[in-house]
């Protein structure tokens, strides 16, 4: 378990290890990570893998985690009170998301547990997924793509009309660093930028709504960029979506719990809203499958992040993490308690 | 005073027939079988005075031979290669387009077609409603559009706005064009192999002509590379469709974004079963608002020529 030292690739030394200078730090993983990650934190870590053992899960912990200090959160993987009873050395966790909706952060913070996650490097990636989810919804692009490959063009005709993006009036629910590149983006488009937020932002050129409602009862499109917590789950209910309207588009880039998924469904179904560009869901990876009919809809599977670029990015930020608290330095995103 | 007939050669758009029906005598060619064409415009030339052309027919050096009395062309697109501009000038026709009303919604189309190429938005659709997300799960890594040199050829309106939307992506932006452009920053090429040699995504926002016939070649494909994406929402002729193919088969091409082709509404169907390819049916201004706008200008410029007015969006 303890291994040999390996090589000078090593994080720390710090003597509160209670190990050899020149061992690699423990670091515990919940699951397997993307390949990149994987590589690069071995290189550097000893790595605790649970998934490669025969023993039960909660039977491994017992065995080979009772030391261990950090913990990398992957895939949105829940870390509750009795995982967290499960480890109890443990003084940091870092999970490769930017929500942190899946940790209980009063739990972390009563235990001295230091949080930190993937701090702003995904809004690139995100940001530009919802505009090309918003473009795809209005004009089709995905829907009518379908329909050249079924070979309908030459046999149906051309295409129904979609709807011009320039001048909607979009309403970006929380103005952070996501949905801030999503304003600045869509702008160039011609189109009017509002935003609700936890609070008005006052050096943004945008106009600020102090509710979700009014928002939506200004705008042609919502576009979900916050996150999601207590205040916000289902956020996007009937009245916002009555609010927004027949015509109204909804895309959602944050969590599939900031809207109210079975409401939305009968929204749709009934042509009491326009469409929706979809991210995520309530209950991933299950999609209603009323969706997978319609053209007015565009479907994603949580890919929002998922670029070459961003998992280069995200190794390396996460490496820096676990190498600052392993040697006592500053988290470089670290995730600030609420009180 | 005599109402002015208006040849319509196929269906365009419900709201401008019901307009150009309203004020004048509309002749609606493709109401004749295909073998008695020539002899429905035989029959109707002495009152046709107009023709109302798009991006699929428009008025050809026969079509203006058999219209002695033809005074107008006014065009439902911005491109006029279905104009024989020559002949016109020669005979004193006036042709009209429409300009500036489509460029918001074409250029849209150029970001929205270069996005979902990279970043695979419809190979992600259709992930999801394959019902594979459950089964599967996996992710591919998609690669990022923000920040990615855009080359443009032909730095016209279309173009223009294009690099607009692209600079708010953090985009580089180069063109290649007949001649640089004052009063932009954006880095000129005066050779198309160089332009797609040095950007990510290559966009063809060029009107089609003798020269840009197949401007886009084996060798622009090659320059353009295994990474590099073309988006081409100018005309199908712009790219050799054949070679396109080939380049994508083989893996010499990163990927491609189409909204026209050679043939349409014929598509090579071998890019049916590719991954890298978003295949749009010719949208461009394909939005309620944008053909509304288009279609008052067509009328805008027929009730201009009626009344001898000065035409409002006049080529020759």
């Amino acid at each position: 378990m303890f291994g040999l030292p390996r090589s000078h690739l090593m994080a720390s030394g710090s003597e509160s290890q209670g190990r050899r200078g020149t061992e690699r730090p423990q670091v515990l993983l919940l699951r397997r990570p993307l390949s990149v990650l994987h590589e690069a934190l071995s290189a550097r870590f000893q790595l605790l893998r649970p998934w490669e053992s025969p023993v039960p899960f909660d039977r491994f912990l017992a065995a080979h985690a009772a030391g261990v200090r950090a913990l990398l959160v992957t895939g949105l993987t829940p870390v509750d009170g009795p995982l967290l009873d499960a480890l109890p050395a443990l003084r940091f966790i870092v999970t490769t998301s930017s929500g942190v909706n899946h940790i209980d952060l009063a739990e972390c913070a009563r235990r001295g547990i230091a949080v930190a996650n993937a701090g702003t490097i995904f809004s690139l990636d995100v940001a530009e997924y919802a505009v090309g989810l918003l473009i795809d919804v209005l004009r089709r692009v995905s829907a009518s793509d379908r329909y050249v490959r079924r070979g309908l063009w030459p046999r149906a005709g051309d295409y129904p009309l979609g709807s011009k993006l320039g001048s909607k009036r979009v309403g970006i629910v929380g103005l952070g660093s996501i949905g801030s590149e999503i304003a600045k983006r869509l702008e160039a488009f011609g189109c009017s930028i509002s935003y609700f937020s936890r609070s008005r932002k006052p050096q943004v050129p945008y106009t600020y709504f102090p509710s979700v409602g009014d928002l939506a009862a200004e705008s042609n499109v919502l576009v979900l960029s916050c996150a999601l917590t207590k205040e916000t789950y289902h956020i996007i209910n009937r009245d916002v979506m009555s609010a927004l309207g027949k015509d109204g588009i909804i895309i959602n880039v944050g969590r599939g719990a900031l809207v109210d998924e079975a409401e939305l469904v009968k929204h749709l179904m009934q042509g009491e809203i326009g469409g929706a560009g979809l991210d995520v869901f309530e209950h991933e990876p299950a999609v209603p499958e009323e969706l997978f009919c319609m053209d007015n809809v565009v479907l994603s599977a949580h890919f929002a992040v998922h670029t070459l670029e961003m998992s280069s990015e995200l190794c390396q930020l996460m490496i820096a993490n676990l190498n600052a608290f392993f040697s006592d330095r500053p988290l470089l995103t670290p995730v600030l308690v609420r009180t | 005073m005599e109402s002015l007939g208006v040849l319509l050669p196929i269906p365009m758009n419900a709201y401008l027939e019901s307009e150009l029906d309203r004020r004048y005598k509309v002749f609606r060619l493709w109401e004749s079988p295909p073998e008695r064409r020539q002899d429905f415009i035989r029959a109707n030339a002495a009152a046709i005075r107009a023709v109302v052309g798009n991006s699929k027919a428009g008025a050809d050096a026969d079509t203006i031979d058999a219209l002695p009395r033809l005074e107008i062309v006014a065009c439902f697109s911005v491109g006029l290669d279905k104009v024989d501009l020559a002949k016109c000038r020669e005979r004193g026709i006036r042709v009209t387009n429409t300009p500036d009303v489509l460029t918001d919604d074409v250029a849209d189309l150029a970001i929205g077609l270069a996005i979902a190429v990279l970043r695979r938005l419809c190979q992600a659709d259709r992930f999801v409603r394959s019902g594979a997300w459950l089964s599967k799960g996996g992710y591919k890594l998609t690669t990022r559009f923000s920040g990615k040199t855009i080359g443009i050829i032909g730095l016209g309106r279309i173009g223009l706005a294009v690099a607009k939307r692209a600079e708010a992506f953090g985009c580089p932006i180069s063109y290649y064009s007949r001649s640089e452009k004052p009063n932009t920053n954006y880095k000129y090429y005066s050779n198309l192999i160089d332009l797609a040699a040095n950007c990510h995504v290559l966009v063809v926002a060029c009107p089609l002509t003798e020269e840009t016939y197949h401007i886009v070649n084996r060798e622009v494909l090659d320059a353009l590379g295994p990474k590099g994406v073309l988006v081409n929402i100018g005309r199908g002729p712009h790219v050799d469709e054949p070679e396109l193919v080939a380049a994508l088969r083989e893996g010499r091409l990163g990927g491609a974004g189409l909204d026209v082709f050679e043939q349409e509404p014929d598509v090579p169907e071998e890019l049916f079963g590719m991954e890298n390819v978003v295949l749009v049916p010719h949208v461009g201004s394909g939005t309620n608002e944008t053909r509304n706008a288009m279609a008052d200008l067509v009328i805008g410029n027929l009730e201009a020529h009626v009344m001898n007015k000065p035409l409002l969006t006049p080529v020759v």
